[in-house]
């Protein structure tokens, strides 16, 4: 992890709800993993002191380029969207455990919303290592999906399913999750964004013995786990843990979360 | 040469400088220069292990922040054997901040710290508004607050110091009874209780419902309580709520204080602290005072 300055070379909307943000980190001297995340100062307004944990959208460690994809959700956020082509901004990272990759087999990523940012990353990673890469995209409106294109052109295949057309049931994306199990040679299954779809990945990945990962979300103060504000439980063999999502996690193998 | 060095009861700190606790890891030594501290002070510690308060644990608030992390902790055993060895190469002293449910508790662990040769000073934090309902502390009795001094006393000769709740409505009252109990000094103060209510969904912001508020929003109500503090004690004050850079130290070293505690900034720049110490310098050379103990208490009220 370091602490370190970033020159922003854009910021744009890339729908009603959400924002990408382009920064040059050339200071970073270290690799970045997908699943990993940055803690990020929104800015100098006095009124929002607290760093934002941003998850990482895409890192291109050729050109230091990296990116996020972000919620406009509150004030922090909020702040960030006002921020130009120039700007410098704090940023500390990387943080946290990554996604890890099976050794073969194609890979089933299921993400609900801004979880898809991170899991943009892995389905990246996966693709350049000339992994299979089935995606299934579940938001509110047809509007809410992201980066379905961009996925597309990684060489992902994308299934975008939403709740105004009545397709993001849990029960018709475990239909289609069972019928690419069974006919695409799945090995690992991802998800990020919703707890419904992370219980079912959970039961998916027990069921037919898959990998399975999580990537987790929580409010955090300090980011490097001095603080212990993200705490989560997760279950370890027959035991209940108590663990901080900032450095134990916020990755975690999908058969040690604890879901209501 | 600036002497930036105090005293707290027996123990000479290099400068003002330290942690307030429960903001300060060893996750921060590859961003910050430990050895550039004037003490290091751990996340309070308790008797046995402690699982901590419901999540979200922390939101954020105008200028500040609110916690109800609720001291999740390994026990002193861990910390004994894992978190006071992590220390030991580094020149700072380490002041052991110390948590207990109940007087007997805290005498415990201050008999079991006060044969840590690794511990210089004891913290006894009688003021964490997230253990009990409605933020109930044992320093908001000055009874209490004298009795449990008084007991933790009998048991070690290392200099205590209680770091008192600023949900009171006299803090001298409970100063005094700190000083009259044997407190060597006085951390000013834990964080204030404070609630925040999420309009969208009607929840609070915080699962425990309630919690601590800390950051730049307090600062002034710190420095008053400091001030308030010293003119009824002799003890030397340790400022702490809201610093986020030099010359909010300074201002608390003028309220009376004669240390300060930084927290809140360590979460927007974990090396807060060492830019505070360079700050606290640059102030001290670009008024020719060579001795930062001159300024103790100086606000000019004439």
């Amino acid at each position: 992890m370091k602490l370190f300055d970033a020159r922003l070379i854009d910021n744009h909307p890339v729908s009603r709800r959400y924002w990408q943000m382009t920064l040059d980190v050339s200071a970073l001297d270290r690799p970045v993993q997908p699943g990993q995340f940055f803690q990020i100062r929104c800015s100098d307004n006095w009124k929002n002191p607290l760093r934002r944990p941003l998850s990482v959208y895409n890192y291109d460690h050729e050109s230091r380029c990296l990116e996020f994809l972000y919620l406009v959700k509150g004030n922090g956020t909020q702040q960030m969207t006002l921020m130009r082509k120039g700007d410098t901004l704090s940023l500390l990272g990387p943080l946290g455990h990554g996604f890890t990759l099976p050794d073969q087999g194609a890979l089933l990523l299921i993400a609900r919303g801004v979880g898809v940012a991170t899991l943009h990353a892995l389905a990246r990673q996966a693709r350049s290592e000339n992994m299979e890469v089935h995606v299934i995209m579940s938001a509110r409106t047809p509007g809410d999906l992201l980066t379905v294109d961009t996925l597309s052109r990684l060489g992902a295949t994308v299934y975008s399913v939403t709740d105004q057309e009545g397709t993001s049931s849990v029960e018709s994306v475990r239909a289609l999750s069972e019928k690419l199990i069974c006919e695409e040679g799945i090995s690992a299954v991802y998800t990020c964004g919703s707890s419904r779809l992370s219980k079912l990945v959970q039961e998916l990945a027990e069921t037919y013995h898959l990998k399975g990962e999580l990537a987790t979300e929580a409010h955090m103060a300090c980011g490097i786990g001095d603080c212990y504000a993200c705490a989560c439980t997760i279950r370890k063999g027959n035991q209940l843990k108590t663990v901080r999502v900032c450095t134990e996690g916020p990755v975690f193998p999908i058969s040690q979360a604890v879901l209501q | 040469m600036t002497d930036l060095s105090v005293r707290i009861g027996s123990l000479t700190l290099k400068n003002p400088v330290m942690p307030a606790s429960g903001t300060f890891g060893p996750e921060l030594a590859p961003l910050l220069d430990i050895n550039q501290l004037g003490a290091i002070v751990p996340k309070s510690i308790t008797l046995s292990a402690r699982g901590g308060n419901q999540t979200p644990r922390v939101c954020e608030t105008d200028g500040g922040m609110l916690n109800s992390i609720g001291i999740q902790s390994k026990g002193i055993e861990h910390y004994i054997t894992h978190i006071l060895p992590f220390y030991q190469d580094y020149e700072p002293p380490l002041i052991a901040s110390i948590s207990g449910e109940s007087i007997e508790e805290f005498e415990l662990l201050a008999m079991r710290l006060d044969k840590q040769p690794g511990v210089t000073a004891l913290e006894l934090n009688i003021s964490c508004p997230n253990l009990r309902d409605n933020g109930q502390a044992f320093g908001m009795s000055a009874e209490t607050t004298d009795e449990l001094l008084r007991t933790v006393r009998k048991v070690t000769g290392k200099p205590l110091i209680a770091k008192l709740t600023p949900n009171v409505t006299r803090i001298q009252d409970i100063a005094e009874a700190a000083e009259r109990g044997g407190a060597d000094a006085l951390t000013v103060a834990n964080t204030f209780l404070a609630m925040a209510i999420d309009t969208e969904t009607r929840k609070p912001r915080i699962g425990n419902i309630m919690g601590g508020l800390s950051g730049a929003a307090v600062k002034p109500l710190i420095v008053r309580l400091i001030y308030q503090a010293h003119q009824a004690t002799d003890l030397p004050i340790i400022g702490s709520g809201g610093i986020m850079n030099g010359q909010d130290a300074i201002e608390m070293i003028l309220a009376g204080a004669t240390a300060v505690q930084i927290g809140t900034a360590t979460f927007v720049q974990p090396n807060a602290m060492n830019i505070i110490t360079d700050e606290i310098t640059d102030y001290l050379e670009r008024h020719h005072i060579d001795k930062i103990t001159d300024l103790i208490g100086q606000v000019d009220v004439s």
